[in-house]
């Protein structure tokens, strides 16, 4: 897929989707199960910054905060003004959860926005691995919590008795399905606005069309700041609203 | 032949992708004229208007799966 892409014309001599290649940090070996990767680097880059942001950077607690003090306290507070509004008062002992999921997502993407950076978000195998112990969290939480009445979920009770069956396998399935939306969300985002970045960088070396290229570039990298952010955010308000399903499981 | 038509299958179902972008300009859409109409409530509904883009979203994700399906599995 990737090598037989090459450009004769001085188009697109590079595939958009190479920048998602793993490949091994030191050497040219297979990647195996310990194998210290690009990923593997730029992940730890990621928990670095934020221990680094909320730990050192709050950690003077002075009255005038300091530039990362601010953005600590501030990325607090919404964090937890959302899990209060969205989720309610009880799921706060959640809070350490969800604030360390939206941190690392947050930073994770924005750390892919630098030139040459390795988005670790883009890729399945990381989003996937957070919905499902999303999921999980909150599957567990919903049946320790509130034992068999959970399963009052997929019972809808304000519809007519006919319907709930059949309301009740739909509501299964969709479910179920909440982890493959939750993980695809996210990292085809990322992946998407990623790889458009790269296909006009591809046309960049189009001499015609070059100025056109690089401003769609800067414009696609503008709304890709948003996006980081966003998705970030939506990730974890979803998580807030799967938690509330799971304290407050009738509809 | 079979690979070419997984790519033709793949681009019929990134039209999925424009039907989830009509679906997220109605939510947003909506919010706007609502917010509008009664500003003061807006800030505290910002919230619903997040998991309402990401509901309407979601079926445009599943085009896209099939789509990367099509064009890597298949």
């Amino acid at each position: 897929m990737a090598s037989d892409a090459q450009g004769e014309s001085g188009g697109l001599v590079f595939h958009p989707m190479d920048q998602f290649i793993v490949k091994p940090l030191f050497g040219d070996g297979p990647v195996g199960m310990f194998t210290i990767t690009n990923v593997t680097f730029w992940m730890a880059l990621t928990i670095l910054t934020v221990v680094l942001l909320l730990v050192v950077g709050s950690s003077g607690r002075s009255i005038i905060p300091s530039r990362a003090q601010s953005v600590a306290e501030l990325a607090y507070g919404f964090i937890r003004k959302m899990v209060e509004d969205v989720a309610g008062k009880d799921a706060l002992p959640f809070f350490p959860y969800i604030m360390t999921l939206f941190m690392f997502i947050v930073v994770a993407n924005f750390l892919g926005l630098i030139p040459l950076a390795f988005t670790t978000t883009s890729h399945f195998a990381v989003s996937v691995v957070l919905a499902l112990l999303v999921f999980i969290t909150v599957t567990v939480v919903g049946f320790v919590k509130n034992g068999m009445a959970f399963l009052g979920l997929f019972w809808v009770s304000s519809a007519p008795l006919a319907l709930r069956p059949v309301l009740a396998i739909i509501e299964v399935i969709s479910y179920f399905v909440r982890p493959v939306s939750h993980s695809i969300r996210l990292a085809g985002n990322l992946m998407a606005g990623h790889a458009v970045i790269k296909v006009f960088a591809g046309f960049a070396a189009i001499a015609v069309v070059s100025p056109l290229s690089v401003a769609a570039i800067v414009a696609m990298y503008g709304l890709e700041i948003l996006v980081s952010f966003i998705q970030a955010y939506v990730f974890t308000i979803l998580t807030c609203v799967y938690l509330k399903d799971a304290l407050h499981p009738s509809h | 032949m079979e690979g070419e038509l997984a790519h033709i299958g793949a681009g019929l179902a990134a039209i999925g992708s424009g039907a989830a972008a009509i679906g997220v300009g109605h939510v947003a859409g909506n919010f706007l004229s609502g917010a509008l109409r009664n500003p003061s409530a807006a800030p505290g509904q910002t919230a619903m208007l997040f998991i309402g883009i990401a509901f309407a979203e979601a079926l445009g994700i599943f085009a896209f799966l099939v789509a990367l399906l099509l064009m890597f599995a298949v």
